[in-house]
């Protein structure tokens, strides 16, 4: 255990003392208890830039479970650190906006910091693991902590269902990656992403290379909500503000981000991975982007836009493993890529983070996050509007504010992608710029409603809850940090690109970098007069457009019907497998012991009878078998007459004399085959058993008595003549291919040497074999026990009533 | 209906004492012969059960006041016992000796510790037999 170590662990440390403080000091609000840890986090994350900048990467490991090769090896690089930093800064931003806005007195507030805190600090294992079980431990505890988050007003119908759907999908993704995980593990027998690093040129070709690429991005695609899995994160905002402005625009739903960067040194390079990760990126921005518009509360346009902004991160890694198949750094155009992804990263969790915050005020203080009930907040609530608007217009990627110069360099390595002449682009890499550019004009149109729809128009007083006003300063000073950041990051963009966009771009594409070699990036907000800047000039023009004549064109939506829609398809899917497993158990547990029995002996007859002609295990040989005698024959067909009238007989009570005389015959056989205590045993206990029968006879209900004979019925009919088949198709041919002596030789010669006494069998029961008549007699006891346990309760019940 | 059995009940009497010396019997010379704990505890239930076939429940608890639980229990254990007395001799689980001693009227006689597990048998076997008998007939 490192320092390091503790720094991972540390939310979960804190997260047991939760409770206690909060029971202990109630007068204060939990979240202050809080707060310093993700700050002093921050700062520790902050001290090792230095290192990584130099390239160096720290790996610290704490042994877990050795011989299995698992072990908590956490690892810091570039990468790592990037989402470390975002991790902790944003956490401590949205604990500190949360004190502001969870009440003392009504919520339950040590449950949502005991959740805060163990998503924080699984997400930090999830980033700064190397060890891939480790990584997919972590995997899932954001997902479960996720969860908790959702659900946190339990109350509420629809928290439920946005928990049970984010889990449900998100650990169906956690699931097919750890599948993933395995495939590499069997390929390359480590767990470790370092050395699986090391070995990928010699996996490459490995059948399982494939498959493993693709579960892996199924755990990537769900947790980042790209399409068609999107669908659990707008129904996730019904999660505290708080928990969505950091679960679901920030972190949790970056973690698909991060393991398709960190994953890319394994996978980038091939075609299919260029294809699916940047086609279904892009794809996804478009239809977040597009499917926005449509949204009337506010988290929900927020949602979708955390969507589409993630398909762009997520296509922006696409193209840029594109560099690595070019295997040069001197075709910079590709790494480009890379860095507006990483840059793209920190910015949309600087401006969506805000934004919830925002939206989060303006449910505070109006009581609605309805569009269509807000409008004319700008006079009201001066600071928001501010901030919104910084927010909004950096997400359409304007100037001055940082979401432009990730949109430009989005559109820059989108337009390069067509000069390609690999993995067939030069057809349909076209598609790509005109997906992005029009998904960027629906984004753009929906940044200017969420803004302009909530603080300009006609303030509605009448269908507010509350009188709104502008929100206490606590509540603000979250989002003004943010924001700074957001115009920060815009005119001094290479504070980040030194510092730590170039070591996270070296930790997704080392391929292109020689030994000693850095990345030199050099962001700047003003590239001449080019063609992205053309094209953002047209999303503004398009855009503004587009705004004004909302109403006119928003009929498009009409044409896709609700009941085609994902949702409907997921609903529809659970429903089914809900009835359709249903139906199949109804089908099958019948409620009757025939049917079992049914299924039982059909089952006994297929599989030895299969067995049986596959293995050719049949043989008959008549060799060594003694010679039949007269009175064997006529036992036999003593006990044939006895079987036949129990089986037609039309009274019960035939049949009971049947099966006694049945017994009794076998009785004869055993005098007969010479085993003596065995015929005296069978004597008596046939006696008694016949005796209980007739009991139970005796006492069948008066009113089912009309005595028939047994229904005749040919399924019946067919296995038990199956089941006779078989068994006795097994006994001869056991009995036919003996492989070994019988071991009685050694009983016949020892049992007067070493137990002194004559009689075998019984010297065998009680000697020889002692332990297995200690158990039967046990069995005995307990079966008479039961017995009278079962009477004597019934009588003790009928006497109660 | 008051019924006279003094014929089946005065036979019973007699009978009684043979089938329980024979079933004795069996069980003593089980080590030899066949016979043995489980077919002598039959018997020797075959026995009491003639008994309540003769005369009724209450008047056969009364000169024979057994409770027939606690009987399956004791054999069980004595069962038990002879298994663990293995361990004082150091030897494994349920090792049976055997040996032979001169008694005063039976002369040299073969001992075996084979014949107390044996005991547990037989007092199982009338336990268990004696209960399931006795607590069908008591119900109504």
């Amino acid at each position: 255990m490192t320092l390091l170590h503790v720094a991972i662990l540390s939310p979960f440390i804190i997260a047991i003392l939760v409770p206690f403080l909060h029971n202990y000091f109630q007068k204060i609000h939990t979240g202050w208890f809080i707060l310093p840890l993700p700050i002093l986090l921050f700062v520790y994350f902050l001290s090792l830039i230095s290192s990584t900048m130099n390239g160096e990467t720290i790996r610290n490991t704490a042994s877990w479970i050795p011989s299995l090769g698992i072990n908590f090896t956490a690892y810091i690089d570039g990468l790592g650190l990037l989402f470390a930093l975002l991790i902790t800064g944003i956490g401590a931003l949205v604990i500190l906006y949360s004190i502001y806005y969870l009440s003392k007195v009504k919520e339950q507030l040590n449950t949502f910091y005991v959740y805060l805190l163990l998503f924080m600090g699984a997400m930090l294992g999830v980033v700064l693991s190397d060890n891939l079980i480790v990584l997919y431990t972590f995997w899932e505890l954001t997902s479960l902590s996720s969860f908790l988050l959702i659900g946190y007003w339990y109350e509420r119908e629809k928290s439920r269902y946005g928990a049970q759907k984010s889990m449900m999908i998100t650990i169906f993704g956690g699931l097919l990656m750890l599948g993933g995980f395995i495939m590499l593990y069997m390929m390359t027998n480590t767990f470790s992403i370092r050395e699986i690093i090391e070995q990928v040129p010699t996996i490459a070709q490995h059948h399982l290379f494939i498959p493993a690429l693709i579960l892996i991005l199924f755990g990537a695609f769900t947790k980042s909500a790209q399409f068609p899995f999107y669908i659990w994160l707008p129904d996730a905002m019904e999660a505290p503000t708080p928990v969505s402005a950091y679960l679901h625009s920030a972190t949790m739903v970056k973690a698909g981000i991060y393991l398709v960067a960190r994953f890319s040194p394994v996978f980038a390079g091939t075609p299919e991975w260029f294809w699916i990760v940047s086609a279904f990126g892009i794809f996804t921005m478009f239809w977040g982007s597009f499917n926005a518009i449509k949204q009337t509360d506010l988290k929900g346009i927020l949602a979708f836009s955390t969507v589409s902004q993630l398909g762009m991160i997520m296509s922006m890694l696409g193209v840029g493993s594109a560099a690595i198949a070019l295997d040069s750094i001197d075709d910079s155009y590709y790494t480009v890529a890379i860095l507006a992804a990483m840059f793209h990263l920190m910015n949309h969790a600087t401006f969506k983070g805000s934004l919830f915050m925002i939206v989060g005020i303006i449910d505070h203080e109006t009581g609605t996050r309805d569009i269509r009930k807000l409008g004319g907040l700008m006079g009201l609530m001066p600071i928001t509007f501010t901030i919104s608007i910084i927010g909004a217009f950096s997400m359409a990627g304007l100037p001055p504010f940082n979401g432009f110069l990730s949109k430009e360099m989005f559109f820059s390595s989108m337009i390069r992608i067509v000069e390609l002449n690999i993995f067939n682009l030069e057809s349909l890499g076209l598609l790509f710029p005109i997906v992005a550019w029009v998904g960027s004009i629906f984004t753009f149109i929906y940044s200017m409603v969420l803004v302009f729809k909530t603080f300009t128009g006609k303030y509605q007083p009448e269908k507010l809850e509350k009188k709104p006003h502008e929100a206490p300063i606590g509540m603000l000073i979250s989002p003004i940090i943010l924001a700074s950041l957001v115009i920060v990051f815009f005119f001094f963009p290479n504070l980040l690109a030194y510092t730590i966009i170039e070591p996270a771009m070296a930790s997704i594409i080392p391929a292109v970098l020689g030994d000693g070699e850095h990345f030199h990036v050099h962001i700047s907000p003003w590239h001449g007069f080019t063609l992205e800047l053309y094209m953002t000039i047209g999303v503004v023009a398009l855009g503004i457009l587009g705004y004004f004549t909302l109403r006119k064109w928003s009929g498009i939506y009409r044409f896709i019907p609700e009941r085609l829609t994902i949702n409907k398809g997921y609903d529809a899917a659970l429903y089914s497998l809900d009835k359709s497993s249903f139906h199949l158990t109804r089908f099958y547990m019948t409620g009757s012991i025939r049917n079992y029995l049914l299924y039982i002996f059909t089952f006994f007859i297929v599989i030895l009878g299969t067995s049986l002609a596959v293995k050719g295990g049949f043989s008959f040989s008549l060799e060594g078998n003694a010679s039949v005698g007269i009175y064997e024959v006529i036992l036999a067909g003593v006990i044939l007459i006895g079987t036949i009238t129990s089986l037609f007989a039309k009274s019960r009570l035939t049949s009971i004399i049947a099966l006694g005389s049945v017994g009794y015959t076998v009785s004869l056989f055993f005098v007969l085959f010479r085993a003596p205590d065995l015929a005296l045993t069978q004597l008596s206990v046939e006696t008694v058993s016949v005796a209980l029968f007739l009991l139970c006879f005796y006492h069948l209900p008066e009113f089912k008595k009309p005595e028939k004979k047994l229904n005749f019925n040919w399924p019946n009919f067919i296995i038990s003549l199956g089941v006779g088949t078989i068994v006795s198709l097994l006994a001869l041919s056991a009995n036919s291919q003996r492989v070994s002596e019988t071991i009685s030789t050694y009983f016949i010669e020892n049992s007067y040497k070493l137990a002194g006494g004559k009689n075998m069998v019984n010297v065998i029961l009680v000697d020889f074999r002692g332990f297995d008549t200690l158990f039967e007699i046990t069995v005995l006891g307990i079966a008479s026990l039961g017995i009278f346990g079962m009477i004597r309760l019934q009588v003790r019940k009928e006497e109660e009533r | 209906m008051k019924t006279n059995d003094l014929i089946l009940q005065t036979a019973t009497k007699v009978v009684v004492f043979i089938i329980i010396l024979f079933s004795w019997h069996l069980f003593f010379s089980g080590h030899y012969t066949p016979g043995g704990g489980f077919i002598g505890g039959l018997l020797t239930s075959g026995a009491i059960v003639l008994l309540l076939l003769a005369f009724d429940l209450k008047t056969v608890l009364a000169f024979l006041p057994i409770d027939y639980i606690k009987m399956t229990a004791t054999g069980l254990l004595i069962a038990l016992l002879t298994g663990v007395g293995s361990f004082f001799f150091d030897a494994p689980f349920l090792t049976h000796t055997f040996s032979y001693v001169d008694l005063p009227i039976l002369g040299t006689t073969s001992l075996a510790t084979a014949v107390l597990f044996d005991l547990g048998v037989y007092l199982v076997v009338i336990g268990v037999t004696m209960t399931i008998i006795q607590t069908i007939g008591e119900t109504e």
